[in-house]
């Protein structure tokens, strides 16, 4: 058994090998969720001690609070218009550069570049940009005094934060669109201008269908990136504010947890994310690809 | 009616021009073909016509209304591509009526119309199949019948038969014709086939390097041969071709110093001579006739009907087609006459045939048709 002793030999360098990854992965995935989800059965003394097992007190206070259903609402309000913004902006100008309209090479670099810029930088650009008093914006202010001013109203803070998350996910979706526009012959698309289909009816009727998987694939990704990677852009922006008009979920269980010193209310509460995303994830899997055609 | 008048069409990808200032008339009824080595810019040609490739110069008009600037879908053309261009994710039926859809005819009507078009291409038993599900053939036929539903003026053919096995493509061949003569619209065929081009073409075009060489029925394009081009593209095996040393009126002297005579030659050019022709049309006369050629036999082959006997004959390969009947082994010599009427005379510099071919022109001949 030749094949079985090279494996044995192997074993302790195939060990080694994997050691450094499998020792990231342990030390900032498992160890911290496993820390979270005691915690999340645990209540620590305030004045120090051991921790008292508490059972499920933790989520019983959390699904309590309406504060908390609030966040809850804001975030799918959030992940769900950035995530419709982003993918439709993306289609819009992947079908522009497929379309090979004037320019096209010059965009398809530069649209991805927002990708490539962390979501606290592009909390801080949109927060210059978006001031009601300073940023550009502000011209809108001179003729329609009032008309914005994210600070105090909740709906344009909302609208702030769904914008800056929106323009950073539009890269990545451009690119993935523009991929699958292009793996479609372009004789498909032509036979469909033959048949008489304008751009707009050739898009929904031969091209949308035809990119389902990737259609699919992106709504997971923006979904999910949306209720789990919007912190950096609420953090500087808003700060979860007006009147929490934008307190994320994840924007909450950091405020609970850092600011208010609760390490078992915001323990529970990511468990509850965590679960969230997975059955999102499962439902999109389960009733969104049915009516996907891989051909 | 619907002409289709092309007057100075050019077309550049960047700097490279691809095709060269084209005139062509196809007229209504016209079945055209146009024929040539592929980059010569054939399928470009039939794409400007569908609206899939902009004009850079000239003019395209359809039915009297010149459509440079027009939409595909207001063109009234169809068109069937090479690849055929199936969509994927809908049923037969739903790619035939697509067109239909688009328009907005209702449900029942569309249905009952692509009952009728299945019919005609014998498709009734496959309209709930996806394209992925039908064999070559049958996807063949789902664009035909896609292109006719809309009943259109002008069909556009863009090498359709090449992805077909041989006999399903002289099948095909035989339902294309028939159909252009019951629809009787306008066609454009584009192939590089020269067999499909003969058998299927009322009118011939034969393109090279982004020019028209040659327009013609196949028989006069055959017989009459305007170009060197056309007389190497066209036939197979393709026309023998001769260069002539010196040439004085009604005699021509080859390298070998072999005499022809040349009734037609009452005009020498200033620039040198080629004789083409025919394998078929070289007839075998009785060693040491007077005036016979003489050439050694390299190898035979068999076509059952015939053969094709190849050789060296001044300096180039060349080619005699006989009848099955005569007995030839390689290693012999075949005594051989050119008949004087079977001989093709081409000026070697601008390869354009020298005694009275057709220019080559695309035009219709009679009235000069204006279009606004």
């Amino acid at each position: 058994m030749s094949g079985k002793r090279v494996t044995f030999k192997n074993f302790w360098l195939a060990i080694l090998l994997i050691l450094p990854q499998l020792f990231l992965v342990f030390t900032f995935f498992y160890w911290p969720a496993g820390e979270a989800l005691y915690w999340a059965f645990t209540l620590e003394p305030p004045f120090g001690g051991e921790q008292q097992w508490v059972g499920w007190q933790n989520f019983e206070t959390v699904f309590a609070d309406p504060l908390y259903w609030n966040s809850v609402k804001r975030s799918l309000l959030f992940a769900f218009s950035s995530t419709a913004l982003a993918m439709g902006i993306g289609l819009l100008l992947a079908s522009f550069v497929d379309r090979q309209l004037a320019g096209y090479k010059v965009y398809r670099f530069i649209y991805f570049w927002p990708y490539a810029v962390a979501a606290p930088a592009v909390g801080l650009a949109f927060r210059f940009i978006f001031a009601p008093d300073a940023g550009f914006v502000s011209a809108i202010n001179v003729w329609f005094p009032g008309l914005w001013n994210p600070a105090l109203d909740g709906f344009d803070a909302m609208v702030l934060i769904v914008l800056a998350n929106a323009w950073s996910m539009v890269a990545y979706n451009f690119i993935f669109f523009l991929a699958g526009l292009q793996s479609i012959p372009r004789s498909l698309v032509e036979a469909g201008a033959m048949d008489g289909a304008g751009a707009v009816r050739r898009m929904r009727d031969l091209q949308l269908p035809l990119i389902a998987p990737t259609f699919f694939f992106l709504i997971v990704i923006n979904i999910t990136d949306s209720f789990v990677n919007s912190f950096g852009i609420v953090d500087i922006t808003t700060g979860g504010g007006p009147a929490r008009a934008t307190d994320l979920m994840v924007f909450k269980i950091y405020s609970d947890g850092f600011k208010g010193k609760d390490y078992s209310l915001a323990a529970a509460q990511s468990l509850v994310l965590m679960l969230m995303v997975c059955a999102l994830t499962f439902i999109q899997f389960r009733f969104v690809e049915r009516r996907v055609h891989y051909s | 009616m619907a002409d289709i008048l092309i007057r100075s069409v050019v077309k550049s990808y960047g700097r490279t021009k691809v095709v060269h200032g084209i005139d062509l008339d196809i007229l209504h009824g016209d079945f055209a073909v146009i024929l040539g080595p592929s980059g010569c810019g054939k399928s470009t040609l039939l794409r400007m016509i569908a609206g899939l490739e902009e004009i850079d110069a000239g003019e395209i008009a359809i039915a009297g209304r010149v459509v440079n600037e027009l939409e595909p879908r207001e063109r009234g053309c169809a068109m069937v591509f090479q690849n055929y261009a199936l969509y994927p994710h809908m049923s037969v039926a739903e790619n035939i009526g697509y067109s239909l859809k688009i328009m907005g005819i209702r449900k029942a009507e569309r249905l009952e119309r692509v009952a009728a078009v299945a019919r005609i291409v014998g498709l009734e038993e496959f309209l709930d199949r996806r394209p992925a599900q039908l064999s070559g053939g049958q996807r063949q036929r789902v664009a035909m019948a896609r292109a006719m539903i809309k009943e259109p003026q002008v069909f556009l053919f863009d090498e359709p038969l090449s992805n077909l096995d041989a006999k399903l493509r002289v099948q095909m061949r035989i339902e294309i014709r028939r159909l252009h003569r019951r629809l009787g619209g306008t066609s454009v065929f584009v192939t590089h086939d020269q067999v499909e081009a003969m058998t299927l073409a009322d009118k011939l075009v034969v393109m090279n390097a982004g020019r028209i060489e040659q327009v013609g029925t196949p028989k006069e394009v055959y017989h009459r041969p305007a170009s060197l081009f056309v007389a190497g593209f066209i036939g197979s095996p393709p026309m023998n071709i001769m260069r002539v040393e010196r040439a004085t009126p009604g005699l021509a002297r080859l390298a070998s110093g072999a005499t022809l005579q040349m009734p037609r030659l009452d005009t020498v050019p200033e620039s040198s001579l080629r004789l083409g022709i025919r394998p078929e049309d070289i007839e075998l006369v009785a060693p040491g006739t007077p005036g016979a050629m003489e050439m050694p036999v390299e190898f035979v082959e068999e076509l059952g009907a015939g053969h094709l006997v190849h050789g060296e004959f001044e300096g180039a390969e060349f080619v005699v087609a006989l009848p099955g009947a005569i007995e030839v082994v390689a290693g012999g010599r075949l005594h051989m006459r050119f008949p004087p009427e079977a001989l093709h005379m081409f000026d070697a510099v601008s390869g354009l045939r020298l005694d009275g071919g057709e220019k080559a022109s695309g035009l219709s001949s009679g009235a000069v048709r204006e279009f606004a």
